[in-house]
């Protein structure tokens, strides 16, 4: 067992091993959480740009011809061509570098090893290496930004032919090569990523950690992954089809195209055929960036309305359920393709059976802060927002789901309403709720609680501001992606409203630097935290304040109960830790957690899977 | 960690769920490969399904309308048609004899690395490093095999086959020998371009399952594993060999059976 001994003596590691090349699952997270901060503020100012030109038509921007340069067209507007790249950029920035590796890189890397009792990922290697693909690819798609013939434009869906023929739009050739590239080692990275997570959770559970009592955190890392594993390389096939085709000459996905009237040589392929592919991995994405944000709202919502999470196997069953369901309604994404109506209503069908699991998890959420003694942190309010996001932005998924509806409402506003409150805002909020709430663990220091207070009111606001007007532009049927309302008579009438969305967007933006200020000032100067700031049940606050590399300085803890014991009746507290043995709580414990005690001494025997090989 | 500290370990029965074991008791980097495998899984599948929706919607050949066969880019072409040549039997048709042999080496090759992995059990080194040789010979006799049969796809029949096609609003016609990723001989372009993909991109697969297995062989014979106390290494790199043998099975039934 040579590699064993490698672990025992342990040397003091170079600066370059410990904080960027390591192999900590704990400076992976916050390496992928600057990562993603720095990404969402790249595809938030985007959304600002464009946003701009959609509120105020042709306004003079020769003021950001310094940053945009020849983007900004002679009479000092927009660019039509760039207000596609904005849009197309804005998308996968948000979906893939900041939802998708900036949200579960960062929790599920910071919190599986420490809320399920591990040293460390099982392997740190392959997981370092994940954060390192995550960074080549990021390196790639930010260099397609600042290319002459500018980023990818064809839609963050990049359907082809659009974006098959690089003659098609400028953004079609260089920045379409990148974004392929960038995308096929992403998903490299996720691939490292997702089997770390599964692996991790199926094999390092600490003594006792039996799957009924994990952290729903952990069971919704836990899915996503999975669901990762699976649609994840479906894109990858259709990426290198693709590139194929815009590269070698071959015809997946072209057939009897006409440019400049000049018959292009392609035959036999189906664009079609793409779709599929793409949203076989696109839909189940959805859920790859929501589960993490509801597995963080069911472990902050829990906490501060200091009551068990209700309904925690219904929790776990829907939480499946989803995972489940997202593999087989694709299709409605493909409603107007063209696609046989009988088959639309059986995609119709599964689709709306979605919405029972998810009513399962709003009610949940609803009745577990129901009649709790609620804490207000800004964690709590972020994640109750999230909740009010899910459900609004749910419900128009019931109305956009109906093959027939979709026909006036597909492309249209409505659906850029309904996916940026459902998954957009709501994974947003997901992100931000974690990061108030583990701040302290993070970085031993707490987050100042006014300016969370007045952040998330501004955003909270601001984003119902912006997403519920734009149910209004989408039933009346304005289609996204399109430059310019002014140009249409039947929608001119929305000028106001659109400059309303747009001013909304700027004060929702602008009140997301409170929330920098705060994390980068509190990173250094916060107030010191206490161990277990929100008296919270979860293993990752028995770690010391600054946990070294392996968590735990001594044995790892046992765990005995589920994370979910706040105000039980007849406790002399109002949370028991998983790690407290039910012999210890003789006045609070049922009957059956009693005939529990017999299993104590089992539990405490077994560690034979402590990495670090600790004596017990 | 190891397999071999967790089978020492005092069973726990009906618990070993409970967490503080490996509940499978499969070490993590089995479990890893695994879950690789099937998202690996995933990535042929797409490839399989797109040869599937493009085959089907060309027009199958049919004798009634299309008359005697022959190499035509209206139908799908008949596989044996196409896949009918052997080395050195120049002009002889001999209907999918060679991608037979093919098959059977691959198939033989993971025969033998599960010799290997069993040799790995007892910690008879030098039963692997033989076993290990044999596979790795089959994965470069393969490789040797579908370079040959591509380069033969590539050059194609003495004859060709004459197309017609619209060259500036008139109908021209022109011989073409052989298939590239725009024009094919056999049939419609689509037909190569769905070859050279999918048969390639397992090719990929198989060219580094024989880089693994090189890796393996080099350590094995450097006594690495029987230093470490055993040869799970060679376990996890079985695996994958037999998912890529596996996948061949898939790809030579979609490519040349159906």
């Amino acid at each position: 067992m040579a590699h064993v001994e490698e672990h025992d003596h342990h040397e003091e590691l170079p600066f370059w091993r410990k904080y960027i090349f390591s192999e900590d699952h704990k400076v992976i997270a916050k390496q992928y959480m600057f990562s993603g901060i720095f990404w969402a503020i790249i595809g938030a100012s985007l959304s600002i740009l464009f946003r701009l030109q959609l509120g105020f038509p042709d306004m003079k921007l020769e003021w950001l011809r310094p940053i945009l340069g020849g983007w900004i067209d002679e009479s000092g507007r927009l660019d039509p061509e760039f207000y596609l790249a904005l849009v197309t950029m804005h998308g996968t920035i948000m979906v893939f570098f900041v939802l998708t590796a900036g949200l579960s890189g960062t929790f599920s890397n910071f919190l599986i090893p420490l809320q399920v009792g591990a040293r460390d990922m099982a392997s740190g290697f392959l997981n370092m290496l994940s954060y390192w693909f995550f960074f080549v690819s990021s390196l790639l798609m930010f260099f397609s930004l600042f290319i002459e013939t500018g980023p990818a434009s064809g839609g963050w869906v990049i359907y082809p032919p659009l974006s098959a023929l690089p003659q098609a739009m400028s953004g079609s050739g260089l920045g379409m090569t990148l974004w392929l590239l960038s995308m096929a080692i992403f998903i490299v990275s996720q691939l490292l990523g997702g089997i770390n997570y599964i692996t991790t959770v199926i094999n390092l559970r600490t003594r006792g950690m039996s799957f009924s009592k994990l952290p729903l955190t952990i069971w919704a890392f836990l899915l996503t992954a999975i669901l990762g594993l699976i649609s994840f390389p479906v894109l990858l096939s259709a990426a290198l089809l693709l590139i194929f085709d815009r590269s070698m000459g071959t015809s997946f996905y072209l057939s009897e195209i006409y440019i400049g009237g000049e018959a292009l040589p392609n035959v036999g392929g189906s664009p079609i055929l793409f779709q599929h592919l793409f949203w076989f991995l696109g839909h189940p994405e959805v859920y790859i960036v929501l589960l993490p944000a509801l597995g963080i709202t069911s472990e902050i919502i829990a906490t501060n309305s200091r009551k068990p999470i209700f309904g925690y196997r219904a929790m776990i069953a829907s939480m499946i359920g989803i995972a489940f369901l997202a593999f087989i309604v694709w299709a409605h994404h493909m409603f107007v393709t063209g696609m046989n109506p009988f088959l639309g209503s059986i995609f119709m069908f599964l689709t709306l059976i979605i919405a029972v699991p998810s009513a399962v998890k709003a009610f949940n959420y609803i009745t577990t802060l129901w009649r709790g003694n609620i804490v207000f942190t800004p964690a709590m309010l972020f994640s109750i927002g999230l909740v009010s996001f899910f459900i609004s932005g749910g419900l128009t998924g019931i109305i956009l789901g109906n093959s027939a509806l979709d026909i006036q409402l597909h492309d249209t506003y409505f659906v850029v309403a309904h996916f940026h409150l459902v998954m957009g805002a709501a994974s947003a909020f997901g992100f931000l709720a974690g990061v108030y709430h583990w701040f302290p663990k993070f970085f031993g220091r707490m987050m100042n609680k006014t300016l969370g207070y007045i952040h998330f009111w501004f955003t909270f606001v601001g984003i119902y501001l912006v997403f519920f007007p734009m149910h209004y532009i989408g039933i009346a049927g304005f289609p996204r992606r399109y430059y310019s309302f002014t140009t249409y008579e039947a929608f001119r009438t929305f000028g106001d409203l659109n400059m309303f969305v747009s001013l909304a967007a700027i004060m929702t933006f602008s009140a997301q630097f409170l929330f920098l200020w705060n994390f980068f000032y509190s990173i250094f100067k916060g107030k010191k935290a206490p161990l277990n700031p929100w008296k919270s049940n979860t293993l990752e606050w028995t770690t010391p304040l600054h946990p070294g590399h392996g968590n735990w300085p001594g044995e790892i803890p046992p765990v005995y109960r589920w994370a979910y014991d706040y105000s039980k009746p007849g406790a002399n507290d109002d949370f028991i830790p998983q790690n407290v043995p039910y012999s210890q709580t003789p006045e609070s414990n049922l009957p059956h957690e009693n005939a529990l005690i017999a299993l104590e001494k089992e539990i405490e025997a077994q560690n034979y899977n402590d990495q670090f090989k600790q004596p017990h | 960690m190891s397999a071999t500290a967790t089978t020492e370990a005092p069973v726990f029965d009906k618990k070993t769920w409970m967490g503080g074991v490996e509940p499978m008791k499969v070490s993590y980097g089995k479990l890893m490969m695994w879950f690789f495998l099937i998202s690996d899984t995933f990535t042929f599948s797409a490839l399989l399904v797109t040869y599937g929706l493009i085959r089907f919607s060309f027009q199958a050949y049919d004798p009634a309308i299309h008359g005697e066969f022959h190499f035509s880019n209206l139908y799908w072409p008949i596989p044996e048609r196409v896949y009918e040549a052997v080395p050195f039997l120049h002009g002889i048709q001999l209907p999918l004899v060679f991608v037979g042999i093919m098959t059977f080496i691959l198939i033989f090759s993971s025969v033998t690395m599960v010799l290997a992995v069993e040799a790995g059990h007892r910690m008879d080194k030098a039963a692997v490093e033989k076993y290990m040789l044999w596979t790795i010979l089959g994965g470069l006799t393969f490789l040797g095999s579908q370079a040959w049969e591509w380069t033969h796809f590539i050059h194609g029949t003495d004859e060709g086959s004459v197309i017609r096609e619209i060259v500036n609003g008139q109908w021209v016609e022109r011989t073409i020998f052989g298939a590239n990723l725009t024009e094919n001989q056999y049939g419609p372009p689509a037909f190569a371009d769905l070859f050279f993909f999918i048969t390639g991109f397992h090719g990929t697969h198989v060219l580094s399952g024989v880089v693994l297995n090189i890796l393996i062989f080099y350590r094995t014979s450097f006594g690495l594993y029987q230093r470490r106390g055993h040869y799970e290494m060679v376990e996890k790199v079985g695996l994958y060999w037999h998912f890529v043998d596996l996948v061949w099975v898939f790809v030579f039934t979609f490519f040349y059976l159906v």
